[in-house]
């Protein structure tokens, strides 16, 4: 008997990440995506070590060096200097640090708040459900980025309260989507037996029903993770975000308008960046999509 | 659809007092006296500061200056801009017109272009066409548009020298406004060189805010026509010999452009918020650019009233899409 019971008990959570993995293996460029981010994120983790110099340094003698397949590089510059002097590539590595963070922080951030207030909504109905789905209303009502700067506006400029600002902008979709599927779990067969069986509250809301909502939970979180990064970028590009000396993308953009004719080098590399990062993003959250909705499986 | 509508609004209306208590709140938390920081570097004699206190109602109750606020907006009333002086409705309305027109071009362009791309790509799936049309939406999704503008600035304007960098018109031209929208005002005008002009300065931004919601359309519209093309009226049209055309572009098409228009209207909140990064790039005399601008003067009665008549805009806009939604698709008018 005990044989008989064991081996679907053990293989299948195996088996539930392997179908996901074929699903997600299916499209390549999901694939694409991952290992571009894997590279990105060693980048960031191992800054100070692959970077050929400090993010900060300036060499006078090399203000705004073409990269090295000009005819006027400066060969130590794989990628140029900036107008002070700084080698882009070490900025741009020391940079990724930067979006990494802030997509992670603003995502845990959003995601937290969110799934508190989507399960409370969506669990108890009524006039809970009523006053934090017109709170979400309110703040969507509001153009995100307008709203994330006038946010920025009274908590001050800085790196810090951007990544506050756009969390809270974010956080409503989040809080939508989990209202959405506590309601439509809440009356299930499952739930009913965990209630009869005495769960209280908190376990029915976090451990019966928060679970079974998770598929597209995740793949919100990864788009709000691209859309963290772009928000960021845009705030420090109006400075409003990281000051600067900081290496980010945006900020550093932002420092770069006034010489987009004469030298477009340094506007280049750092949209560059942030457009890979955030394709890379988004090409993960098309393959979580596909391989976590079940409606798509099929065709 | 009367009862239907009524609904919408009755459930709107506590989201518009929420919108207006957030932009008077707005003022209130700011750090810093707002009198002082309306005084700016000056400065107030405490005499002068008592006087302004008391004519700005900033010694009432907080919840009678709230009162006050909403009494002066409901009466269109939405206070004096502190950098230049002038009602915030007129600086309003004189920059309203070009943010519209970019943002009308912006959309046409991301229609024209997007709806097609997203019919094709659907019905070729798998293709090279339909790979190559989803990479470059998912791209274009991607893109930071700051620096999209700054790209397209270096190739045409700087490089090939086609396109102005900034503005809506020479400053050779000068037209009175009658519409406010350039391209209606130089055609009243027989203008035909000032048309042109005008057309050449509006270009690139409209391709840079039209980039993102082109993506999205096209992205929505191939979805939208592969589960379409799945359903059993698809197949039966196709069973009695319908030539394929008809079928893509009657039985399907139709049905599929029903969250298709949702999308489209869904924009709007997108665009607007767009529409601040590009005016900002391409110096576009828009409300986008004001309230950047209003942002870092500290004109906080711009700022404060920008927001309030942004977020009423997205949210009639919403609820437009809404009705029409409910329009095409009787449906939703039951629930």
């Amino acid at each position: 008997m005990s044989t008989t019971t064991e081996p679907p008990v053990t293989t299948k959570p195996v088996s539930g990440l392997r179908e996901f993995w074929y699903y997600f293996s299916v499209n390549r460029g999901a694939v694409i995506g991952l290992t571009v981010f894997a590279i990105l994120l060693i980048c960031a983790i191992f800054a100070p070590w692959i970077a050929p110099y400090s993010p900060d340094v300036q060499f006078r003698d090399a203000l705004l060096k073409p990269p090295v397949w000009d005819a006027a590089a400066d060969p130590r510059f794989l990628l140029g200097t900036d107008p002070v002097g700084r080698d882009i590539l070490s900025r741009l590595i020391h940079g990724a640090r930067f979006s990494l963070f802030i997509g992670f922080f603003v995502v845990v951030g959003a995601l937290v708040v969110g799934v508190v207030l989507g399960v409370l909504a969506g669990y108890f109905g009524g006039w809970v459900d009523a006053l934090v789905m017109r709170v979400m209303d309110i703040i969507l009502a509001f153009p995100p980025l307008l709203l994330a700067l006038v946010l920025v506006a009274i908590l001050g400029p800085g790196l810090f309260n951007a990544m506050i600002a756009i969390a809270l902008v974010l956080q409503p979709h989040f809080a939508r989507l989990v209202r959405a599927a506590v309601m439509a779990e809440k009356n299930r067969e499952y739930v009913t037996a965990a209630k009869l069986s005495g769960a209280g509250h908190i376990r029915l809301m976090l451990i019966t029903i928060l679970p079974n909502c998770l598929g597209p939970l995740i793949v919100q979180a990864t788009l709000s993770f691209s859309n963290a990064i772009l928000e960021a970028a845009a705030l420090g590009f109006l400075g409003m975000g990281a000051q600067p000396p900081t290496p980010e993308w945006g900020t550093m953009l932002a420092s770069a308008r006034e010489f987009i004719i004469k030298a477009p080098w340094v506007v280049t590399f750092p949209g560059l960046a942030i457009l890979i990062t955030v394709l890379a993003i988004n090409l993960i959250g098309d393959g979580l999509r596909d391989a976590l909705d079940p409606k798509l499986k099929r065709s | 659809m009367l009862t239907y509508v009524l609904r919408k609004l009755a459930l709107l209306l506590p989201t518009i007092l929420g919108i207006s208590i957030c932009a008077f709140a707005f003022v209130r938390v700011l750090p810093g006296d707002p009198i002082l920081a309306m005084a700016g570097q000056h400065g107030v004699t405490p005499e002068r500061y008592e006087i302004l206190k008391e004519q700005f109602g900033y010694n009432l109750p907080i919840w009678q200056q709230y009162f006050n606020y909403l009494w002066s907006v409901l009466r269109g009333d939405f206070g004096i801009s502190l950098a230049t002086k002038r009602p915030v409705i007129n600086e309003f309305m004189t920059l309203f017109p070009a943010t519209i027109e970019l943002s009308l071009s912006a959309m046409f362009l991301a229609v024209i272009i997007g709806i097609p791309a997203g019919i094709f790509a659907a019905v070729k799936r798998g293709s090279w066409f339909d790979q190559f049309t989803m990479g470059v939406a998912l791209t274009g999704y991607s893109m930071p548009i700051f620096w999209w503008g700054l790209l397209l600035i270096i190739f045409f304007s700087g490089y090939l020298g086609w396109t102005p960098v900034s503005g809506r018109i020479d400053l050779t031209f000068f037209l009175r406004p009658i519409t406010g929208f350039m391209l209606i005002d130089t055609l009243l005008y027989g203008n035909w060189p000032a048309f042109v002009s005008a057309v050449r300065h509006l270009i690139l931004p409209a391709v840079v805010l039209g980039t993102i919601p082109l993506a999205v359309i096209a992205r929505q519209t191939r979805s939208a026509m592969l589960e379409v093309l799945g359903e059993d009226y698809v197949r039966t049209a196709k069973a009695k010999g319908m030539p394929p055309r008809r079928v893509v572009n009657v039985h399907a098409l139709r049905n599929a452009l029903i969250p298709v228009v949702t999308t489209i209207g869904l924009q709007v909140g997108l665009l607007l918020g767009g529409a601040i990064l590009t005016e900002t790039i391409f110096t576009w005399p828009g409300i986008g650019k004001w309230m950047i601008d209003s942002i870092s003067k500290r004109d906080y009665v711009v700022v404060q009233s920008g927001l309030l008549i942004i977020a009423l805009i997205v949210m009639a806009v919403n609820l437009l899409v809404d009705l029409l939604y409910a329009l095409i698709n009787p449906r939703i008018r039951v629930q």
